[in-house]
């Protein structure tokens, strides 16, 4: 089984990087992007019966820094 | 006076933090990351700069959660004194001794270069060879030192007295200009800029060294 962890900066919590994307896409072009935020997608390969509990501890302990960043468990 | 230098898969200024110790009159041992104690009667442990594990996932996750950080975080929080220094400081910010995170530069660049800082607290075992107001030259080298921190925590470490360290021009969009903090039992300090590369006359700066001086001497008395 898989799971996936979608690990944002908080909201508040300036993106510099996301920023320059946005800057980047306005130079090629694109009109109307409002704002871009940058996060990263972590996929676990898990046992069987993993359960989410456990990897909301795997979040709290290491995947995301909850002082700047949310993240969000889909489990496959 | 005995100083221990963690050493991380990565660390690249673990050596200068150890002669910047050994030149202050420390006795100094390196303690791999995988040890999983400090050596015996050890005063103080130093966290170096460095980009322990490739900076992978944050920038001193992983090497918080290393075996001797555990050992690290113990000793801080029985009320050991820690010195984190670059990547020390963001492995800081990552055990809990210290709070706050260490975000992307503002300007997204690496920065390295020699900036002035303001010395914003002498009361502390690190600062107490300054006078509050002072301005030293010292060299800053990171992509990651943006400094974050809730506005309880911002006021906290402000009416505390607990910010070391401000920019005069702030290279990196720090809150409130910080460049180092100290713990609430003012014992641990995480700082991004590096006296170690201002310790002695060979380096051209020496505006480092009564950092180390000082500190050796208090916690030699105590």
């Amino acid at each position: 089984m898989k799971a996936h962890v979608h690990v944002m900066l908080k909201d508040g919590v300036l993106d510099p990087q996301g920023e320059a994307v946005r800057h980047a896409l306005g130079g090629l072009g694109f009109e109307g992007v409002n704002g871009v935020r940058q996060g990263k997608v972590i996929e676990l390969d898990l046992a069987e019966g993993t359960t989410e509990a456990a990897v909301r501890e795997m979040c709290e302990k290491l995947l995301a820094n909850t002082v700047i960043e949310s993240y969000r468990i889909e489990m496959a | 006076m005995k100083a221990a230098v963690v050493v991380f898969p990565g660390s690249n200024c673990d050596r200068d933090l150890a002669t910047a110790f050994r030149n202050a009159g420390c006795d100094v041992s390196m303690v791999w990351h995988k040890d999983t104690d400090l050596p015996a009667d050890v005063d103080i442990v130093g966290l170096p700069g460095g980009f322990s594990f490739g900076d992978y996932l944050r920038c001193g996750a992983i090497a918080a959660n290393s075996p001797i950080c555990r050992a690290v975080k113990a000793h801080g929080d029985k009320g050991g004194y820690v010195l984190g220094i670059c990547n020390g400081f963001q492995v800081l910010t990552e055990t809990g001794l210290l709070p706050g995170a260490l975000l992307r530069n503002a300007g997204l660049k690496y920065i390295c270069r020699t900036v002035p800082l303001t010395v914003a607290t002498s009361d502390s075992v690190y600062t107490r060879g300054y006078n509050a107001g002072d301005v030293i030259q010292v060299p800053i080298a990171h992509h990651d030192g943006n400094y974050t921190a809730g506005a309880d925590e911002l006021a906290a470490l402000k009416a505390e007295d607990r910010i070391a360290f401000t920019y005069n021009a702030n290279p990196n969009g720090s809150d409130s200009d910080i460049a180092g903090i100290l713990s609430p039992n003012r014992r641990v300090l995480g700082m991004m800029p590096h006296p170690e590369r201002a310790a002695e006359a060979d380096q051209g700066n020496t505006d480092g060294a009564r950092l180390f001086a000082h500190l050796t001497e208090a916690l030699a008395q105590a």
